[in-house]
């Protein structure tokens, strides 16, 4: 499918969904409750077939966090980034994908560790990177650590 | 230079001195002390000269050049390890039982002492001739296992205890193997005594008198002697790699080189029975009618084919430790249960009737 | 009394034996800690705990310039770390849409196939060490060190070398590269059959690798696992085939493939993988195209703003580089999407069912570099 199909059929399942032009691959922003929807249809549907998860990141912006996910499927050999926003920093909370694609598994667990956005039905949801008495989401923008950190 | 080809000379004319000097029982006492002694040396220049061919043949199959600097070529390397060994501190487990964990060494020590004591090295230099040698010694060298799996329960370690439990396991499947494979041939000495059996081979050696099942017996000893020493390919009981060192992981300092040495004094047991039974012990490599090749044959010392055959076998042996990767234990396990269990019991039939039908040469 | 004779039974086979295979062990590679559940000698879980060697190099490279972040890829995974340099270099070359000279690309593919060969060549040597064979280990760095000399002449360093820089190389290759690498190559195409047939046509290693660690198509896919992994199992994923880079569009080579997706499989696709590295450097490296080394950049390099997801093939599988920047000299974020991660979150799936050494072989031919997978 080329970009202008992927694009409508996005259309069709998230009415609300947002497009970025000019990027590298099709690149839709979604809100965070879809996510899984979305997803299982992406992975499911024989028009689209996205099996492939090779990315998944975190990132943190002034008033929301988003949720990045690199799609790829191996049949169809297309490329999609779904981008999924949460509005809310303080207690941010999304849908997991680790029934969908098992990558995701460690995935969400490095962005929960990172960021403290917590995957709900994720089973195994524990930090992974560092200790789990650690307080703070060190990639986080306002993350102050003076033992740590050396402030420019 | 009489002595050198029949010891017998020499521990006549010891004995003959002590019995002018002393009474009976005191000159029994003398001469028990000086082959106690005799044997603990031999121990300790076995050690040396085993730790530092293993570390030279080692490191010519790795192309390097090994130990290079403490002695001429590196042979005064291993006195410096066990310099370096007797400095250790001797660290015990808070929780370890101290009794049975301080016990373990020497049980093995012990069992390969015992079954040291019982080889011919040369004519008249036999310590113990039973007349059940061959039994003595297979009997004795199983009680090393009772030492391994010691020191893997009482280090209170579970990658001890593992190591310990593959190793009992498996030493306890090989002896099988190797005790019947050494039948194959007592099949056709019909005595079980060590010096007979040497002397049976005074017209040719075993493995060339018994043809095709006795090279059968000898690949199947060559294969089961090398696991009951937890040696080459079925060393996963202290598997490096998987482990750290298996049974003997929590031990260190003069303990440690006591477990060393036990598995090079048990490699050198496994070599001197395998060479006395299928090739020949002392006796020289001689061919049916060529007396001038036999004149040459016999003018190298008994002592020296002894120790030049088990020197092979040693070779072979460490060979094979620095070319295979290691067998899993319960590959391991079948290969003796289903492999070589079955392939020695048809052999030993065959070679029962090769003997009676006198097929054998 | 049924109910206490029940509750008993219940009690004695809830416990499991757990074994801890610790940051320091011979064959984890670095410093990685294993938690399994043991059932006697069959494993029932695998639980990796990572994290001993996290240097939070993603936060660090929001600071950086884009020049100081090529010396922090050097250190994640520091056997393709030229791969991993070139990744970044690239990923800031196609946002700057600068246009780099064919040398350049001719020149960083082969050294990107050195490094891959040498990579291989210490899997190879740590694979026959883990599973026993320990003179393997020294045959295998004896070819590496002739790859080492070779990056020393010319690029500086030996194992972290940041020979890229964005816009091209940092210095020019040395008169002695090409001569010194057709050596190399004239050399380990006589010794690659001979290490080939030392653990290949064994019968013990094919024993103890045969059926081990069975990993399907679809459950790599599912996980990620890319790079010799997922192609033992059939999952093409090879992104010099797939999104060509640098001089790759230019040399044939095979994508190797294999359906059985045990430890055999994942074996043999390296050792084919090297085969296929010599081609592509004897291919190249009489034909290296004059021209400059390097396109001259600002000394402060902004990006602008937006995304730019960069994919190479390292020697563990696809790194990917996700540059999110907002116009300024530092990335806004950075990601690195190591292959190592996804690789080991497979480990749990493969090895249920298997006995302990098993899992050392399962977790050799993965080929694990820890720092790659903490960042």
């Amino acid at each position: 499918m080329d970009n202008e199909k992927l694009k409508d059929f996005i259309l069709k399942q998230i009415p609300a969904a947002d497009f970025e032009e000019n990027a590298q691959y099709l690149l839709a922003i979604v809100p965070a409750s879809h996510i899984h929807s979305i997803s299982l249809e992406l992975k499911n549907n024989p028009e689209t077939r996205f099996d492939y998860l090779f990315c998944l990141t975190g990132v943190d912006y002034p008033d929301h966090m988003q949720v990045i996910y690199h799609l790829k499927s191996t049949e169809l050999n297309h490329y999609t980034v779904i981008k999924a926003r949460i509005d809310s920093r303080e207690k941010p909370e999304i849908d997991t994908v680790c029934d969908i694609w098992h990558t995701a598994e460690f995935h969400e667990r490095e962005v929960y560790d990172l960021f403290g956005i917590v995957f709900r039905n994720h089973p195994d949801l524990r930090r992974i990177f560092l200790d789990e008495e650690w307080v703070g989401y060190p990639l986080r923008k306002d993350y102050k650590d003076p033992y740590n950190m050396i402030e420019y | 230079m009489k002595f050198l080809y029949d010891f017998g000379y020499l521990t006549g004319s010891i004995h003959e001195w002590l019995s002018a000097r002393m009474d009976p029982p005191v000159v029994t006492l003398v001469e028990t002390i000086i082959v106690a002694v005799c044997f603990m040396i031999l121990f300790a220049v076995l050690g040396l000269v085993l730790v530092y061919a293993e570390r030279k043949i080692s490191a010519f199959f790795q192309q390097r050049l090994g130990p290079m600097r403490v002695g001429k070529w590196g042979t005064a390397q291993t006195i410096a390890d066990v310099i370096k060994l007797l400095f250790k501190e001797p660290l015990v487990n808070k929780d370890a039982d101290k009794f049975l964990f301080n016990l373990a060494p020497y049980i093995i020590m012990i069992s390969a002492f015992l079954a040291i004591a019982a080889l011919p090295f040369a004519k008249g230099l036999h310590a113990l001739d039973f007349d059940i040698g061959i039994f003595y010694v297979s009997a004795v060298s199983s009680l090393g296992v009772i030492g391994i799996l010691l020191a893997g329960w009482s280090s209170s370690n579970k990658y001890s205890l593992i190591g310990a439990m593959r190793s009992g396991a498996q030493i306890i499947s090989y002896e099988l193997s190797v005790g019947l494979s050494l039948l194959t041939i007592i099949v056709l000495t019909g005595s079980l005594q060590l010096s007979t059996i040497v002397e049976s081979q005074a017209d040719g050696w075993w493995i060339f008198k018994g043809h095709l099942p006795a090279v059968i017996a000898f690949l199947i000893f060559m294969i089961a002697s090398t696991a009951e020493t937890n040696r080459g390919p079925f060393d996963l009981a202290e598997a490096e790699s998987e482990l750290t060192a298996g049974f003997h992981t929590e031990y260190s300092g003069m303990k440690f080189a006591f477990f060393f040495l036990a598995e090079f004094a048990n490699m050198f047991i496994v070599a001197a029975i395998g060479a006395t039974v299928f090739l020949g012990g002392w006796m020289p490599f001689y061919i049916g009618g060529f007396t001038g090749f036999n004149a040459v044959m016999d003018f190298i010392p008994p002592i020296f084919w002894f120790l030049g055959k088990v020197a092979f076998m040693i070779f072979m042996m460490m060979w094979f430790r620095w070319t295979f990767p290691r067998l899993r234990i319960d590959q391991l396990l079948t290969l003796e249960w289903k492999y070589l269990l079955p392939i020695n019991l048809v052999n030993i039939v065959v070679m029962a009737f090769i003997g009676l039908m006198g097929w054998h040469f | 009394m049924k109910e206490i004779e029940e509750q008993e039974i219940q009690e004695l086979e809830s416990q499991e034996y757990f074994i801890n295979m610790g940051p320091q062990h011979p064959s984890t590679h670095g410093v990685l800690r294993l938690v399994l559940s043991l059932d006697g000698e069959i494993i029932r879980k695998v639980e990796p705990h990572l994290g001993y060697i996290h240097r939070s190099i993603e936060k660090m490279c929001e600071h950086d310039s884009y020049q100081q972040i090529i010396h922090l890829t050097d250190r994640m995974d520091y056997l393709s770390c030229h791969m991993l340099n070139e990744a970044v270099c690239l990923g800031v070359e196609n946002g700057l849409e600068v246009e780099i000279p064919e040398r350049v690309k001719v020149i960083r593919t082969i050294i990107s196939e050195l490094t891959r060969l040498s990579s291989h060549q210490l899997w190879w040597g740590v694979m026959g060490m883990d599973l026993g064979a320990i003179t393997t280990f020294l045959y295998g760095f004896r070819d590496r060190e002739m790859i080492t000399d070779i990056f020393e002449e010319t690029c500086g360093a030996r194992l972290t070398m940041s020979y890229n820089i964005p816009g091209g190389l940092m210095f020019d290759i040395h008169p002695n590269f090409q001569k010194r690498t057709k050596d190399f190559i004239v050399h380990f195409k006589k010794k690659l059959p001979e290490y080939d047939k030392l653990l290949s046509d064994n019968v013990i290693f094919r024993e103890r690798t045969r059926g081990i660690g069975v990993l399907s198509k679809e459950d790599a896919i599912s996980y990620g696992v890319t790079g010799p992994s997922g192609r033992g199992s059939g999952f093409s994923c090879d992104v010099r085939k797939h999104n060509p880079y640098s001089a790759y569009p230019k040399v044939e080579f095979r994508e190797i493939l294999r359906e059985e997706g045990d430890c055999f499989a994942r074996y043999k696709c390296r050792i084919d993988e090297m085969w296929e590295s010599l081609n592509i450097i004897d291919q190249l490296i009489d034909n290296i195209p004059e021209g400059d080394y390097k396109v001259q950049t600002r000394t402060v390099i902004k990006l602008p703003k937006g995304e730019f997801y960069q994919k190479v093939e390292t020697a563990r599988g696809e790194f990917g580089v996700y540059i999110i920047s907002d116009g300024m000299k530092s990335p806004y974020r950075l990601k690195f999407r190591s292959p190592g991660f996804s690789n080991l979150s497979a480990l749990d799936k493969m090895s249920r069912g298997c006995k302990i050494a098993d899992l050392v072989a399962i977790m050799s031919t993965l080929d694990l570099v820890i720092p790659d997978i903490d960042r």
